[in-house]
């Protein structure tokens, strides 16, 4: 009898993600672009409703916005680009077309490095080009009739398409990927990147090949996943399913599948028979765009310190681990705020000790009440104030902890906090000899423990005087005239 | 004399010197309306009380005290009545394009060119007649009914803005705009014996012109004379920010280019100009015109624009590929006609617009995209956009030598309703002399420059790049030395 042998396989994705961009107006026209906090069909015009006549007008913040983006993705920015027309019916597309770019998009040839598994990997960037969003429908049941409802508030708000290389191997790069991405965009502040609004859309594709073949698997296109890990469950799902179809001996055929969110499977849609006909053309309404150097120049120059840049420098010059400085700069909202906390002293000493009040306790706040940073009423000057107290030795470690609680809660400052809690540390040594005289005498046991040669015992000794003082008295004062008083 | 027969600028003055009000004229003009447009069809919609109404409003202006030196009262447009093409978007005032599928569209907007117009003083008298979406030579192609030549009401008036050429030619206003992508404003004038202006792309804005081929569409006046087709582009030209192609270079005062003079005027005359098939009428009107302008002082020699021969081909790549995309917004889902007894989405965007779009219109819309799909691109929209370039190049380097190009401007006078109605290919030739300039985005104008069998024929007078105060001049020059445009059509 034999043994058939599991074939291993080799697996191939490609993502193409959708950004809309946080700009005050549309992408051709003056309305504004916050279609979502809108009443349905409010923020229009003829422009964006494709009024017979209307000519669109480039917003050029959206185009400022994806040179950035293009820039710290390491993307080539060709001097001439052009939009282009893409044709295709549907209610929710106004003229019949987008306005899109095709052959001569604003970026090309970049990559955007990620790490999985302490593994670092770059994944290129093929290409991000601007576009126009659509309209949104909506299929409901009015009056006892099944009808599909049309808001243009979203139609022309600016999007830009980043297309990535086939160089994702595994689901736990893809969201990496994406998570690098969504990061970068709220970094640069061009974007919120949340997928649940479809401020980000991604779609993936993906192929399995016999491991070392030099032919690619059959590309399948799995659409409708909003959130980051459904992307990666959706590829998990993919790639085990095509495994399964392959052993048994099935061929796969190009095809679209949609995440279905309750069931977690991909479901199948409908067959790609070759490309979709979009038959683009130059867009005769707008000129070409010609980027000259000097304003690329000037967006270069106005480009915040990038997250890779900023995490190496924290652990070059704040001596943090690579993780804090990964978690530090996972947001530019946090890196902000841990260097503003430190303010003036850069010492790693207080680097460390900022980070692991930002780590620990901020963050375990924060994820409590399910608040973002931006959200924290503890301001990151008051932080450092607390740090102080401690440092210079006026307030234990332990009651520290009991005043950020007081401030993260409502926002007052530290010293004013201590002062009111009777918290400063005694450090006072006429105080605390009369604690320490009181303690000796009660504990006649771990006294003569202690004379014994048990060590452990002064540590019993110690706890009666912290507890004594509610936890307020210096620890290094004590100990020392605990031993002053036994010897 | 009759109100109706005085030109722009000498009602202009009548007005100035309150010898006659804008509701004197506008009524005039809604009379005369009411006497000839049943026979010559020019209107789709006459907007008698907004006329009416506008007309008394610029009237309290002009003559009233309180608003005396108001922006108004300074255009020599003020008070003047006239008419726009049904291209143009007019807020509140239905506006179809000729087609069924806007039959009972009223826009929300006004077009670049109304406003301008509106803020002038003028008086809208209504909407002109023209070939569905402009797509025609002849204003046969209107989904609602041809319109009629004022000089022969058999013949057709040109196209596609042959209503507006013949609302001008029947003295139904005293000026009109109309839209030229492929020659639907030279043409119809040609063949109405008016003047007819196409500016360089870009100098009037296509705001709210309601497209057809963008790359090639343009915007301009049909006047009784060339003074007042300098008066109306005075209003027209001028940079516009909702119109990215729009030109932002200063407008001249063009009623300073009409010099009655040639002297040192150098004028190409290409013989590919002279094609097969012009009526002898035409060339000999178009012969004895160069003798006039020679006389006038200019130098005149022969040229040759090779790329000529290709230009009506490239069009119909260019034009229809442009349309396909520019009429896909017509799919009932927000305004205009929309089948509602359909069953499924793609059932009513199928029925819209098999039921609103005429045969022209479809077959244009299935040449462009055709020409676009995947596999055909490159052998003709590409092929035809290197042709375009060489037809540009053609006219560059005429102009590096020549201030002006003249030519006719149709190779046949008015023909009869219904004669290339069934034959497109002929109907297209219409247009052979025109097409190069929207090819190029160079000015061209239209005068009347004779008769032959008893209908009017054009010279086309094409400039350089925002070389209009050069065109205005030798068709002013023209003119002025000759008594064609005192001719009116017998109605």
């Amino acid at each position: 009898m034999t043994v058939a042998t599991e074939t291993e396989y080799e697996v191939v994705i490609g993502l193409e993600t959708h950004i809309q961009l946080q700009t005050a107006s549309k992408m051709f026209c003056g309305c504004s672009a916050d279609y979502a906090n809108a009443a349905p069909n409010s923020h229009v015009c003829p422009v964006c409703l494709g009024m017979p006549g209307v000519l669109p007008v480039i917003n050029s913040k959206a185009i400022e916005y994806i040179i950035k983006l293009g820039l710290a993705l390491h993307c080539e920015i060709p001097e001439y680009s052009k939009f282009d027309r893409k044709n295709y019916f549907y209610p929710d597309l106004v003229k019949g077309y987008q306005i899109s770019q095709f052959d001569l998009p604003i970026c090309i040839n970049g990559w955007l490095e990620i790490e999985v598994e302490g593994r670092r990997k770059r994944i290129g960037i093929t290409r991000i080009h601007q576009e126009e969003d659509t309209g949104k429908l909506t299929h409901t049941n009015l009056n006892g009739e099944e009808v599909t409802l049309v808001d243009y508030n979203r139609s022309g708000v600016p999007l830009m398409e980043c297309v990535s290389e086939p160089d994702i191997s595994t689901p736990a790069e893809a969201r990496a990927y994406l998570t690098k991405l969504r990061q970068m965009v709220r970094w640069l502040g061009i974007g919120t990147g949340n997928m649940d609004e479809g401020a980000l859309r991604c779609d993936a594709n993906v192929s399995i090949m016999p491991k070392g073949s030099k032919v690619f698997g059959t590309k399948i296109e799995i659409k409708n996943m909003n959130s980051i890990s459904a992307v990666h469950e959706a590829l998990g799902f993919e790639i085990k399913r095509q495994e399964e179809e392959l052993q048994a001996g099935a061929v796969l055929k190009q095809q679209t599948r949609g995440w279905d969110e309750e069931k977690r499977v991909t479901v199948f849609q409908r067959l790609k028979e070759g490309s979709s006909d979009y038959r683009y053309f130059p867009e005769p309404d707008l000129p070409p765009l010609q980027l000259q150097a000097d304003y690329l120049a000037q967006i270069r120059t106005s480009l915040p310190e990038l997250p890779e840049a900023r995490r190496d420098r924290f652990i070059q010059e704040y001596d943090l681990s690579l993780y804090e400085a990964e978690l530090l700069t996972g947001s530019r909202a946090t890196a902000d705020w841990f260097e503003e906390s430190l303010g003036e002293e850069k010492t790693p000493q207080r680097a460390r000790a900022t980070a692991n009040w930002i780590l620990n306790e901020l963050f375990a706040h924060l994820k409590e009440k399910g608040a973002e940073l931006d959200e924290a009423k503890i301001q990151p000057r008051q932080l450092a104030s607390l740090i102080d107290l401690v440092q210079k030795g006026t307030i234990t470690p332990k009651s520290a902890k009991e005043v950020f609680e007081e401030m993260f809660a409502t926002g007052r400052e530290a010293a004013e906090i201590v002062k009111e809690k009777g918290l400063p540390q005694l450090s006072d040594e006429a105080a605390l000899a009369t604690v320490v005289d009181k303690v000796i005498a009660e504990s006649p046991k771990a006294v003569a423990d202690f004379r014994a040669g048990k060590e452990a015992s002064l540590n019993f000794l110690i706890g009666g005087v912290m507890k004594a003082t509610r936890g307020t008295a210096n620890k290094d004062v004590v100990t020392r005239l605990l031993r002053e008083k036994l010897s | 004399m009759e109100l109706y027969d005085l030109t722009l600028k000498e009602a202009s003055e009548k007005l100035r010197k309150h010898e006659v009000s804008s509701l004197e004229l506008t009524e005039a003009q809604l009379r005369r309306i009411e006497e000839v447009d049943e026979k010559v069809k020019a209107y789709l919609s006459v907007t008698a009380d907004l006329a009416l109404q506008q007309a008394r409003l610029v009237d309290a202006s002009m003559y009233g005290e309180a608003s005396s030196g108001s922006s108004q009262l300074r255009s020599p447009l003020a008070g003047i009545p006239m008419a726009l093409k049904d291209v143009f978007s007019t807020r509140g005032v239905r506006t179809t394009c000729g087609s069924k599928i806007l039959e009972n569209f009223v826009p929300i907007y006004d077009a670049t060119v109304a406003q301008r117009l509106k803020q002038a003083g003028t008086i809208l008298l209504g909407k002109t007649n023209m070939d569905e979406f402009a797509m025609g030579s002849s204003t046969e192609n209107s989904s609602y009914f041809p319109t009629h030549n004022p000089w022969d009401l058999e013949t057709v008036p040109g196209g596609s803005s042959g209503g507006s050429s013949a609302a001008v030619a029947a003295r139904e206003c005293f000026f009109a705009l109309g839209s030229d992508t492929g020659g639907s404003i030279r043409q119809p004038a040609s063949l109405c014996g008016v003047v007819g202006l196409k500016p360089t792309y870009g100098r009037v804005s296509r705001y709210g012109l309601v497209a057809f081929a963008s790359s090639l569409d343009h915007v301009g006046p049909f006047t009784r004379t060339v003074e007042d087709c300098a008066l109306v582009m005075n209003c027209l030209a001028g940079h516009d920010e909702r119109d990215s192609t729009s030109i932002n270079a200063p407008v001249p005062d063009y009623t300073k280019a009409l010099i009655p003079d040639l002297k040192g005027i150098r004028l190409a005359l290409p013989k590919e100009y002279f094609v097969e098939g012009m009526d002898p009428g035409v060339e000999q009107a178009v012969r004895a015109a160069v003798t006039k302008l020679e006389e006038l002082g200019a130098e005149v020699d022969e040229v040759s624009m090779p790329h000529t021969k290709y230009a009506l081909s490239t069009y119909y790549i260019i034009a229809p590929a442009e349309a396909s995309a520019n009429l896909a917004r017509y799919d009932g889902v927000k305004y205009g006609l929309s089948d509602v007894d359909a069953q499924t989405m793609w059932e009513s965007f199928f029925q819209t617009r098999d039921k609103g779009f005429g045969k022209e219109v479809k077959r244009r819309i299935m040449i462009g995209t055709y020409a676009l799909s995947s596999g055909y691109y490159d052998a003709y929209y590409i092929k035809a956009q290197k042709a375009r370039t060489m037809i540009k190049g053609d006219f560059d380097k005429v102009y590096e030598k020549f201030d002006a190009i003249i030519c006719a401007t149709s190779p046949t006078v008015a023909f009869k309703i219904g004669a290339k109605a069934n034959d497109p290919l002929a109907m297209y030739l219409s247009d052979v002399l025109t097409i190069a300039a929207n090819m190029s985005g160079v000015p061209g104008i239209s005068v009347p420059c004779g008769f032959s069998e008893g209908l009017p024929v054009g010279l086309q007078i094409l400039g350089p790049v925002l070389g209009e105060e050069k065109v205005l001049r030798v068709a002013y020059a023209y003119e002025q030395a000759t008594n064609w445009h005192k001719q009116n059509p017998p109605l």
